[in-house]
């Protein structure tokens, strides 16, 4: 997963919350996309860069124990859906908190972290997670 | 008034599309057979199922969906067919990929192939090998059927999306969790009456509810394991059937729809849309119904798909399937699910899991499943799925 033009391309997505907003019927993607699947063709050209908030609601969680080897440090990890206040969800971590506090409906805000590093000598790529208001 | 005419020329020569053999490996931790090996096995058991010889194939389909990343292994239908003997008979030999519908997916495309008269007979042959990895390695690999820039390198499992489903699910219905539990009770009492099953021990509710957690509230009995195993079958058209007298099985439709990839963009996290499409398509094409299905093979990689898939299926409403879990899909039940042991305790080797359905299927059309041959049996659906629902394919099969 480590490919340095892979994470670089990502960076300003992944680093600032970086949506497209469709030009014709201002509906906001998150990841970004250059075609709205609504207006097609209409949209072309027209798909703008907007940089979310970054707050929203859990929409759904889980407490993840079974983790892939670049989170084995973080196990166990609060992973939940989150519906951000521009539209989009996204999927994400939940930080700074136990397990317990975590339920369906809380107010979250994005917050800037390291996401993961391939082994000792790989990158490490940061990202977004999120935190309980 | 022209174009109408074609069209109904068109319809006319479309052909009927019957399996007329059947062959898989046992399912499980088989350390001491290759990828290679697995599928030249079952594609063998396939053939002498189906009394034809290898010359008389025409195409082969290839499944598998992780060989590259676990055995480092491309062009997985030129390797089936080489190590089957029939490299020299140069017929075309295609692996098709779709996750963990891969199965299903080659399935659809030799039906369409010889459904629109371009073949008479084509093997369909689907393996994996999910041990190869040790550790949570595997989960890397597992975690590319998901939408690997967006979910999977935040941390996201397919467990972990099904864990979140499963999660509102329960809150927004109140569903009990022992109703997902169940969905894996009844795979592994199915289980325990197949011969090639990962799993053919029993499943008490109670060690169903108390596993160690996966993703929480998904514990291991709520996910299907890592499998290696291979299933094969032999398609043929009307015309061969009918030439050679051989009572086949009938493909009654196929249906298929995508969806978004990403959990996270579809308008909902329980409602399957492939699902709910790709099954009215197949019901749709059969001119049948949910009422006319006696069994159903379905897709749950993780117990709480089982649930929201018998919904989306058309088989009870949304939230409401926890109705059937007690009585409804046992053995005989009302519609017997997943007679094989389905995902959970049959075994999940992706490439192959869909096309395993296939062999259940036409075992128990046939007669020939042995202890858990469900009774009177009329149509058969089966359901296979790519990740958490991007891609659903549905299959009807009668006896005709």
């Amino acid at each position: 997963m480590g490919e340095l033009s892979r994470i670089w391309r990502e960076a300003d997505h992944r680093y600032r919350l970086v949506a497209h907003k469709c030009g014709n019927c201002n509906k906001v993607y998150f990841p970004p996309r250059d075609i709205c699947p609504d207006c097609h063709r209409d949209s072309i050209g027209k798909m703008t860069e907007l940089e979310m908030s970054g707050n929203g609601t859990i929409f759904s969680f889980t407490v993840v124990h079974d983790v892939p080897p670049a989170f084995k440090r973080q196990r166990p990890y609060v992973l939940a859906l989150v519906s951000l206040e521009e539209g989009p969800m996204v999927t994400g971590q939940i930080v700074d908190c136990t397990a317990d506090e975590v339920d369906i409906g809380k107010h979250v805000h994005s917050v800037f972290r390291k996401i993961r590093e391939d082994g000792q000598s790989g990158i490490i790529q940061y990202g977004y997670k999120f935190a309980l208001d | 008034m022209r174009s109408s005419k074609r069209k109904l020329c068109l319809v006319r020569a479309l052909n009927d599309v019957f399996i007329i053999g059947a062959g898989e490996t046992k399912f499980g931790e088989l350390w001491d057979r290759s990828l290679r090996e697995l599928a030249v096995e079952a594609g063998l058991r396939a053939i002498e199922d189906a009394h034809i010889f290898s010359k008389d194939i025409e195409v082969l389909y290839g499944s598998n969906s992780l060989g590259a990343g676990i055995s480092y292994q491309n062009d997985i239908g030129s390797l089936i067919a080489d190590f089957s003997g029939i490299a020299s008979s140069h017929i075309p030999a295609i692996r098709i990929e779709a996750s963990t519908a891969s199965g299903a997916a080659a399935v659809r495309e030799a039906y369409l192939s010889i459904r629109s008269g371009e073949y008479d007979v084509a093997i369909v042959g689907g393996v994996e090998k999910l041990t190869e990895v040790y550790g949570s390695e595997i989960l890397d690999l597992t975690s590319t059927v998901l939408d690997s820039e967006w979910e999977s390198f935040f941390g996201a499992t397919p467990a972990a999306l099904a864990a979140m489903t499963a999660r509102k699910y329960m809150k927004d219905f109140n569903v009990p969790k022992e109703a997902l539990a169940m969905m894996s009770v009844n795979d592994h009492a199915n289980a325990s009456l197949n011969p090639n099953a990962h799993y053919r021990n029993k499943l008490s509710l109670e060690t169903a509810m108390n596993s160690v957690a996966v993703a929480e509230p998904l514990n291991m009995m709520d996910c299907s394991p890592m499998s290696d195993g291979a299933a094969a079958v032999i398609l043929a058209s009307e015309k061969y059937v009918k030439e050679k007298e051989i009572h086949g099985v009938k493909i009654l439709s196929s249906g298929i729809a995508q969806d978004y990839l990403a959990l996270h963009s579809r308008p909902s996290i329980y409602t399957l849309d492939s699902a709910r499409l790709a099954s009215q398509e197949a019901f749709k094409k059969a001119k049948l119904s949910p009422k006319d299905i006696r069994m159903i093979e379905l897709h749950d990689a993780f117990s709480i798909y089982g649930l929201i898939e018998l919904e989306d299926l058309g088989f009870a409403e949304k939230g409401k399937a926890k109705d059937m879990v007690e009585h409804d899909i046992k053995l005989n039940g009302r519609i017997s699910v997943n007679p094989s042991g389905g995902l959970k305790a049959k075994g999940n080797p992706y490439g192959a899991t869909g096309i395993g359905q296939f062999v259940e299927a036409y075992l128990q059309l046939k007669d020939k499943a042995g202890d858990r041959q469900v009774k009177d049996l009329g149509n058969v659906l089966l359901h296979s799925m790519a990740g958490s629902g991007s891609t659903s394919i549905v299959h009807i099969l009668g006896e005709n």
